[in-house]
């Protein structure tokens, strides 16, 4: 195989045949491009799909409370329950060690003013964590800290939306005062929110501040939380049912009762997001394998064709003493090696394509495109093995014709 | 050098076969200049293809250089001919994309030669055709006796034991055809049994020994030109 003569025949075979060569390199390097962009767009429009569920963060949970819908160990049903600081630090006790981030959520509906410009915004109390729950990104002054929190500051880290609602353009709102609900905030930063122009409505408070300030209380409206990223999806959904039944039993609420305290779990939506990726996964799949057959069809065809075409070739050879087994060496290797090259270059240029299409497909929603080398690498080793079968079958069929056939072939 | 007796071939043609040689005996010793003659369809190619290993016999036995013949595998007859037998034939059959000197050197990559050793071989054997400044042109840069002198230097650059030349000088003209048969007279000269096909009378004549083949069997064998040889 390392035989530096039968690489050497094999060169100047390709070399002298360029056109043949080139045209059985083609066929490979095409079908290597086409499975390269095709699964990079399925891929950006898997990478689509799962944005529309990923305006927060995957790893969730929001814990509400409600009325309860049974009667209960003597209590009425359509009682309000309440959370309050204490349920929090049950939670955290019970919990903490699954849970990487718990915040406090309360909120409010409140007139912002600045100037003359003036409308109805939602106040929201939280704990810092939240900016890594709605995945909000500060790009002017900073979110609300700890610190804030301790301090029970009249501190607000406003929406992108609010701010180009209430400020003129041009004026940044960080470090000026807004009127809240006749109460003066300091705007400490602006942030944007994948969720979009609603959620960069929001405006967020410390939850110290809101809870003294709006009620004097220590009132919780609802419980957000960041569990371990590392629990699987159903450790996941255990989690947030425990949750529940244990918040329920500390509210005296019946374990049947599936109003009073309601928890959305992300990890129940990505269990079923994950399905409908699986669908996505099979059609990419069936599209590439479909590629990938016209490849290895191409390369059958292209087999056949070279060795009809240097079947006097070959038998001229085989008259002057080349044994069945050299020529069927011959034609493998020299398959092998244009198969390579060849995937090898369609994977380059497909890598490169699906990268330059990646900006402009997000213009149409398709967002992210992006391959697997992995699985790139492998499509090209499959079609170097179906090219060398594919050589193999027709190399042994002209190695076994007499040499006398061959050379009679014009 | 080669004995065959009592040798048959046919061909499948459908349901029927097409009896092509009908049991042929024929000695040939070391060294001498044969010929074969017949018209088309006598049978001759097919001799030759099977004295060249090219083909099998049917019947009969065929020894080449006293080694019997028989239910060869093709890559046994590759060795043998590579060993034994150098060709040369009508249509010259030179690989297009090799210039004269490679085309020269391929039956002794096949025997395993190196590379500078069957280079140097070649361009040794092109000089004794006449061809050396040649080597580096491709078949389609050289005139058809100039092939054929390629094949020719090509058929003897793997030492073999016979020269089968197929209508060697059929795609030529007579005077290219003279010189071609005045290469082939000198290397039997020296030794070499050559063993050539043709339909040609005036070819045939210039060998030592003449075979007429006629509808698969031979109808004269007869030694002539002892003097012009002496």
């Amino acid at each position: 195989m390392f035989d530096i003569d039968r690489w050497g025949e094999i060169f100047q075979s390709m070399s002298k045949n360029k056109l043949r060569t080139v045209l059985a390199g083609f066929t490979i390097t095409f079908a290597i491009l086409l499975f390269t962009i095709l699964l990079g767009m399925g891929n950006g429009l898997k990478n689509t799909f799962q944005t529309f569920f990923s305006r927060d963060a995957e790893n969730a949970m929001f814990i509400q409370p409600n009325r309860t819908s049974k009667a209960y160990k003597g209590y009425q049903s359509g009682r309000q329950i309440e959370f309050t600081n204490e349920d929090i630090e049950f939670v955290e006790k019970n919990y903490g060690d699954k849970i990487t981030s718990l915040i406090r959520r309360n909120r409010m509906h409140v007139d912002f003013a600045y100037k003359n410009e003036k409308d109805d915004y939602e106040l929201i109390g939280v704990d810092p964590g939240i900016q890594f729950l709605e995945m909000s990104t500060p790009f002017k002054g900073r979110f609300i800290n700890e610190l804030d929190i301790k301090k029970k500051s009249k501190v607000i880290a406003i929406g992108r939306m609010t701010e180009q609602d209430l400020f003129p353009k041009g004026i940044s709102a960080v470090g000026k005062y807004i009127n809240v609900g006749g109460l003066a905030y300091k705007v400490v930063g602006v942030f944007t929110d994948p969720g979009g122009d609603n959620e960069e409505r929001l405006n967020y408070i410390p939850i110290t501040t809101f809870q003294n300030i709006y009620g004097n209380n220590d009132d919780v409206h609802q419980i957000n939380l960041l569990y371990n990223p590392k629990l699987s999806t159903e450790q996941a959904i255990t989690l947030g049912n425990n949750l529940v039944k244990d918040l329920k039993k500390k509210h005296t609420i019946s374990p049947r009762d599936q109003r009073a305290i309601r928890n959305t779990n992300r990890a129940e939506v990505v269990q079923g997001t994950g399905q409908v990726s699986a669908g996505l996964d099979m059609g990419i799949f069936f599209i590439a394998l479909g590629t990938l057959i016209a490849g290895v069809v191409g390369i059958g065809n292209m087999m056949v064709y070279i060795v009809k075409e240097r079947t006097k070739e070959l038998g001229i050879r085989k008259a002057l003493g080349a044994t069945p087994k050299s020529i069927i060496m011959m034609i493998m290797l020299e398959a092998f090696f244009i198969t390579s090259i060849a995937g090898y270059i369609g994977l380059l240029i497909g890598t490169g394509v699906v990268k330059f299409m990646a900006p402009l497909l997000e213009e149409y929603g398709i967002m992210n495109s992006n391959v697997d080398m992995g699985i790139v690498i492998f499509a090209t080793i499959l079609l170097m093995v179906s090219g060398i079968i594919a050589g193999y079958l027709p190399a042994r069929r002209a190695a076994k014709i007499k040499p006398i056939v061959a050379l009679r072939d014009e | 050098m080669i004995e065959i007796k009592n040798l048959h071939k046919s061909y499948p043609m459908g349901k029927d076969s097409l009896h092509v040689l009908k049991g042929l005996d024929l000695h040939i010793k070391e060294g001498e200049f044969v010929s074969i003659m017949g018209s088309s369809g006598s049978g001759k190619s097919t001799l030759l293809n099977i004295v060249g290993l090219l083909d099998e016999h049917d019947e009969g036995e065929y020894f080449l250089n006293g080694q019997k013949i028989e239910k060869l595998d093709e890559k046994k007859a590759a060795v043998l001919r590579n060993k034994f037998l150098g060709f040369v034939f009508q249509s010259f059959n030179l690989i297009s994309y090799k210039n004269a000197l490679e085309n020269v050197a391929l039956p002794l990559y096949y025997r395993g030669t190196s590379r500078k050793e069957r280079l140097k071989t070649a361009m040794e054997y092109l000089d004794k055709v006449g061809l050396k400044d040649w080597a580096k042109h491709l078949p389609s840069e050289l005139s058809g006796g100039q092939k054929q002198r390629v094949a020719i230097a090509r058929a003897l650059v793997s030492r073999p034991k016979v020269v089968l030349a197929d209508e060697p000088t059929g795609a030529l003209d007579s005077t290219t055809s003279d010189s071609v048969m005045d290469l082939l007279k000198e290397i039997n000269r020296e030794g070499m049994t050559v063993f050539v096909i043709t339909h040609e009378e005036e070819i045939a004549e210039q060998t030592d020994r003449i075979v007429r083949l006629k509808d698969g069997v031979i109808i004269s064998d007869e030694k002539v030109n002892k003097n012009v040889k002496a």
